[in-house]
């Protein structure tokens, strides 16, 4: 079975291939079936991957090749190959199975769109890099699928590139993750001649973690932070998330899929693939966490003050992953990933109940201009309301047990820290409280939009709808592969990804029924009960915060809409920051981007212009001005030749013969 | 006996007898003399094919060798050979004459006989000047070089040609003399030293010059080829050139003749003053790294198609310089690859913008805007080869530049840091002349009625964009080719650096 890993990816590098050849012969409709197709086999390869693990027992759960040499240099020798272990497993899963409900959802929202069957050449050519991305062996494949998910994503958020906005967002995207991409870079380097000086030149993953042990820790501090550049250029944390609320500019499904679900998830994933090297350099994962947290928070105030409902929902995002950020960073790689999971879920789902909000609404996004949608598109309501009750965190659905998993482990873990753990709980609640605001702003009350639009309201076609279903319905039990053992569960997740983060939960007592959802009784007893009392007592501290912040929500905008304007009026000076995002993109556009260019328009003028150029004019006026002045001796008398010729026969003369009297 | 064929004076001496042939034409049948060029050139190419399929990949001395007399009183001779680093350079240019042709089909309109004449004579003096393992006879095609370029950007430029021209013919020029200098200083020390007057490069690299005679003969080759390069702070002829240069000109200027300077690096300058070489490192890395950064900076402030890309030039051209004075494998290896990359990608620009220039006659980047609407075939071309002048893993950039920057790295970490932001710089003004040219609406009316590209123009775009992905897919085809001629190159600059009794060097030369 390693032996055909590769066609994991392969599929939808087939149907880009496909389409791209064919595509302009073929229906929209053939176009959009084999998009689709090819996203379907790829979730079946990963699946029979993934059903031939759990037969597998936990060492044995890694299939790796390498298809042919790519770059060979001396010692740098990389080639394109493929590894399948638990966490890569687990993305394609989520890459493939998310990816292929957002390309059928794709065929209803893009319907009319002129550029139908490019979206889906670039929805699969992106479905493609992203599965290079995780199932690439070594640093420089990962790097290829890192780099073509950031160009899918270019061409994704500047799809309609008529609009300059659209562009605009695109090229932001694009040169905000280079900024990242030159850290990963360096830190790609400097990994693989730290380890070459050693004696090991390897960028193989596998191999990198059998030596990591060979390099000093403040090296290994190094290399991490940089890798971490990456990640967060990536994975939009502070101070590099300014791309992802523009990026909102591309058609929906793209933000679903690749800004909520898969791509921005990438960093969270190099972090937990490099998770050997990461282990050996606390002070990193001390930044890990502490920029997630921040960023976690930071987002999630933003989300307060703002209308547009996708960039409510790309705050969120970037509040998330922030999470996500925090469970690196404390070390507890398989509540990252589960979160991430969870996450592709409920934030996938949400973004495309808002596509299908917009669909309904006449492509509208203020929040300002909707409302009482409830009744007329129920099915977008429930599926929607599910994912924010998930996303808030209440007991029950698929977002309760990832967040509350990582905020016990931010609070428990060895690397835990108190602070993190308040600001994380305090986030979890603001989440909580945006996230109803935008709910009850959308769909309850009356509707505020104009006759014209709230004539055509109505609920988006099947092939919408029911996505959203098994999206909501994914969010509502997807969090059970992760119920902790404090509930009696037994944190399969975890247990199935231990063979790659080491360490991990001590495994319960009782027998296990492979990897499923089957609950045994309460495992953790005994020497652990004073832990698992704190557990759950923390456990319903978030479950009280979530409640308050969708009280507070159902308070400000549904009990008594006049609040929120009484409120932002008292805070108005706080209120203006916060709603224009705390001026952070200003700041960026006067030290960046002005900075760049007036450095330009002076090296232009001054360097090339004045100095070099001068330099050169210079002499050649020089040059042209002694030639004229050369030119006035030949004056063409002969007399005159004659005299010089005289004049220097004696100079001559007097040289051969006075010089050697000497 | 049985003799070779001689397949490097039948690749030199096939385009300049096709010249003549060119010459015998009746002036009036131009489709005739198009035609008869186009079979000559891709005759070359075919020609040339040999070169790569019979290269023996594991040899590290010079092949396809061919040594004749020439003036033997004065120890000149006809000696012609390749190894893995010009090898894929003469294949490069065999191409890159036959798009040139293509290219040109219809843009040129005047004088089309000379036109072409000289684009044969032009071939044959940058084949010739690859495969010279003699000192006078590089020189002569070295300067052979600059009489066809001089009257195609002259003749055939835009309006500021003759400005352009001259200052071309200067720059060049000036380095060209004190090249000629050196070599006789050279030729003359050697003969003092051993009675033997010789231009053998081999030959003369034996001599041990004093370090101070190095530094100053050194310094007279660095500056002809720095010029040629064009490194920072000699690239201001650069853009005029290009600009005023018909598409083709720009295409060969950029794709062939620029790798003229660095290749005279490796086969003269480098070998022949090792002594010099360790001096000189840091300052031409230093100016390879402001010639990335610099140039990028000027290409974000440039309103003219054809100037942006010449500066581009500047900067990518300085990541090849500074990979191959890291003196090791990945430096070396990724600055030759680079140069075939920007042969590539460059050429491909030029292509791009060419023809857009002979559809709305204007290259200014503010004339232009939603092309992608009207030309979507042009807008996939030039997404692609826009994505592998930056460098995009996947293309051909990725592969040169990685391994320039890993090579940088390894010699000298702040080298290897600051020539990364290049990566970040490169994305900037590539992906902005990008959008401003193809996204957005069409501004101005000229724009709304512009045709797709035409059979003959998707052929050669075609072409172009193979060889993006080839060459970044399947890199190993190229590298291994350079493999035993790059190790071999290392090992011998390194010893006869040891041999100098150089200052023992750590960093740059002293790494493995």
């Amino acid at each position: 079975m390693a032996d055909y890993i590769w066609l994991i990816p392969f599929f939808p590098l087939a149907g880009f291939l496909f389409n791209s050849a064919f595509g302009g012969r073929l229906s929209k409709s053939a176009v959009s079936w084999v998009a689709c197709l090819a996203i379907f086999c790829s979730f079946i390869a990963a699946a029979l991957v993934f059903a031939e693990f759990l037969r597998l027992p936990g060492a044995g759960r890694v299939f790796e090749m390498d298809l042919y040499p790519w770059i060979t240099s001396g010692q740098f020798q990389v080639a394109i190959g493929f590894r399948l272990d638990a966490l890569s497993v687990i993305m394609c899963l989520v890459v493939t199975g998310v990816g292929f409900l957002i390309h059928v959802y794709s065929v209803g929202y893009m319907h009319d769109d002129p550029g139908f069957k490019r979206f889906f050449l670039y929805l699969n050519l992106f479905v493609f890099m992203m599965l290079l991305l995780v199932t690439g062996n070594n640093l420089l494949v990962m790097f290829v699928g890192w780099e073509g998910v950031g160009l899918c994503s270019y061409l994704l958020i500047g799809f309609w590139y008529e609009k300059d906005s659209a562009s605009d967002a695109g090229k932001k995207a694009f040169i905000v993750n280079r900024v990242g991409d030159f850290g990963f870079l360096i830190g790609i380097f400097l990994l693989f001649v730290s380890l070459g000086m050693k004696g090991v030149w390897t960028l193989n993953f596998a191999q990198i973690g059998q030596h990591a042990q060979l390099l000093d820790g403040p090296l290994v501090t190094i290399i991490t932070l940089l890798f971490f550049v990456g990640a967060v250029g990536k994975s939009a944390q502070i101070p590099l998330y300014v791309w992802l609320p523009d990026a909102m500019e591309g058609p929906t499904p793209v933000s679903s899929l690749i800004h909520a679900a898969t791509m921005v998830t990438a960093g969270v994933y190099m972090i937990a693939r490099l998770n050997f090297l990461y282990r050996m350099a606390p002070d990193t994962l001390l930044v890990v966490a502490t920029i997630g947290v921040l960023t976690a928070f930071f987002a999630a105030s933003i989300g307060f003050a703002q209308n547009d409902i996708k960039k409510i929902l790309a705050y969120s995002t970037i509040s998330q992953l922030g999470f996500m950020f925090i469970a690196m960073g404390v070390g507890a790689y398989a509540a990252g990933i589960f979160h991430l999971m969870t996450h592709a879920f409920f934030k996938g789902l949400l973004f495309l109940g808002a596509g299908s909000v917009m669909h309904a609404m006449s492509g509208e996004l203020d929040m300002r201009n909707m409302g009482g949608l409830r009744e007329k598109t129920p099915v977008t309501y429930w599926t929607f309301l599910i994912a924010c009750l998930a996303i808030a965190g209440i007991p029950g659905f698929s977002g309760f047990f990832s967040k509350d998993e990582i905020l016990w482990k931010a609070f428990s873990a060895s690397q835990g820290y108190l602070l993190i753990w308040g600001l994380a709980a305090l986030t979890a609640g603001m989440t909580a409280f945006y996230m109803f605001r935008l709910l009850f702003g959308t769909f309850h009350g009356t509707c505020r939009a104009s006759d014209e639009v709230k004539h055509h309201i109505h609920e988006s076609p099947r092939v919408m709808t029911v996505p959203l279903v098994i999206l909501a319905a994914l969010s509502l039990v997807g969090g059970y592969v992760g119920v902790p053992h404090v509930l009696g569960g037994s944190n399969a997740i975890e247990q199935f990804l231990a063979p790659v983060f080491g360490q991990g939960a001590p495994a319960p007592a009782q027998p296990q029924t492979a990897f499923g959802f089957v609950s045994t009784a309460w495992a953790s007893g005994g020497a652990a009960g004073h832990e698992s009392s704190l557990e759950m007592l923390l456990m319903a501290l978030s479950v009280a915060i979530a409640l308050v912040g969708i009280f507070l929500a159902y308070l400000f905008y549904v009990k008594n809409p006049a609040l929120p304007g009484r409120f932002t009026a008292s805070f108005a000076g706080l209120h203006r920051w916060v709603e224009n995002k705390y001026f952070v993109d200003e700041l960026y556009e006067r030290v960046f981007v002005r900075g760049v260019q007036r450095l330009g328009a002076f090296l232009l003028k001054v360097a090339d212009g004045w100095i070099i150029e001068g330099a050169i004019n210079g002499t050649a006026d020089a040059l042209q001005r002694l030639a004229g002045r050369l030119r006035r001796v030949e004056t063409g008398y002969v007399q005159e030749y004659a005299f010089a010729i005289i004049v220097g026969a004696i100079v001559v003369v007097a040289y051969l013969v006075v010089i050697p009297m000497f | 006996m049985n003799e070779p064929f001689p397949y490097l004076s039948a690749l030199i001496l096939l385009p300049l007898a096709g010249s003549l042939v060119l010459m015998l034409l009746p002036r009036r049948q131009t489709l005739t003399i198009k035609a008869a060029a186009l079979v000559l050139t891709i005759g070359e190419f075919i020609l040339s094919l040999p070169l790569f399929f019979w290269f023996d990949e594991r040899a590290v001395q010079m092949q396809f060798v061919e040594q004749r007399e020439w003036f033997p009183e004065f120890g000149i001779s006809y000696l012609v050979g390749i190894d893995g680093i010009s090898m894929l350079l003469v294949l490069l240019t065999t191409l890159l004459t036959i798009v040139c042709v293509l290219c040109s089909w219809k843009a040129i309109e005047t004088k089309i006989k000379e036109y072409y004449v000289s684009f044969l004579v032009l071939e044959t003096a940058m084949i010739g000047a690859l495969c010279s393992l003699d000192m006078v006879l590089f020189y002569i095609f070295w300067e052979l070089m600059l009489i066809p370029m001089y009257l195609l950007i002259g003749v055939w430029g835009g309006p500021r040609r003759i400005y352009a021209a001259i200052k071309f013919f200067l720059f060049t020029m000036v380095g060209s003399v004190l090249m000629l200098l050196a070599i006789m200083v050279l030729y003359f020390h050697y003969a003092a030293e051993t009675g033997v007057y010789t231009f053998n490069v081999f030959t003369l690299a034996r001599a041990s010059l004093p370090a101070v005679k190095q530094y100053w003969l050194f310094a007279a080759f660095a500056l002809s080829f720095a010029i040629k390069v064009p490194m920072f702070p000699f690239h201001t002829w650069l853009p005029d050139a290009h600009t005023e240069a018909p598409t083709a000109g720009s295409v060969i200027l950029a794709g062939v003749l620029l790798k003229m300077g660095v290749y005279g690096f490796l086969r003269f300058a480098i070998p022949l003053f090792p002594a010099a070489v360790v001096a000189a490192t840091p300052l031409i890395s230093w100016l390879a790294i402001i010639g990335i950064v610099y140039g990028a900076i000027m290409c974000i402030m440039q309103t003219d198609l054809k100037r942006l890309i010449a500066y581009s030039s500047v900067s990518h051209l300085g990541y090849v310089m500074l990979g191959i004075f890291a003196f090791n494998m990945q430096g070396l290896q990724g600055g030759l690859y680079q140069m075939l990359n920007h042969g590539i990608s460059t050429g491909g620009l030029f292509l791009v913008v060419g023809m857009i220039y002979e559809r709305r006659h204007t290259r200014m980047i503010a004339d232009f805007g939603g092309l992608t609407t009207v030309m979507p075939r042009l807008a996939v071309f030039f997404m692609i080869i826009t994505l592998s002048s930056i460098a995009l893993p996947g293309t051909n950039g990725f592969v040169g530049e990685f391994l320039i920057l890993l090579g940088a790295f390894r010699s000298n970490v702040t080298y290897g840091v600051l020539a990364t932001t290049g990566v970040i710089l490169g994305a900037v003004y590539m992906l902005w002349m990008f959008q401003r040219v193809m996204f957005g609406k069409i501004t101005q009316e000229a724009n709304r009625l512009l045709a797709d590209l035409t059979k003959r123009e998707t052929l050669i775009l075609a072409t172009i964009v193979l060889f993006v992905f080839l060459m970044g897919l399947y890199p190993g085809l190229f590298l291994r080719k350079m493999d035993a001629s790059s190790a071999g190159y290392l090992k011998y600059v390194k010893a006869r650096i040891a041999a100098m009794g150089a200052p023992a060097v750590q960093g740059p030369l002293g790494a493995p």
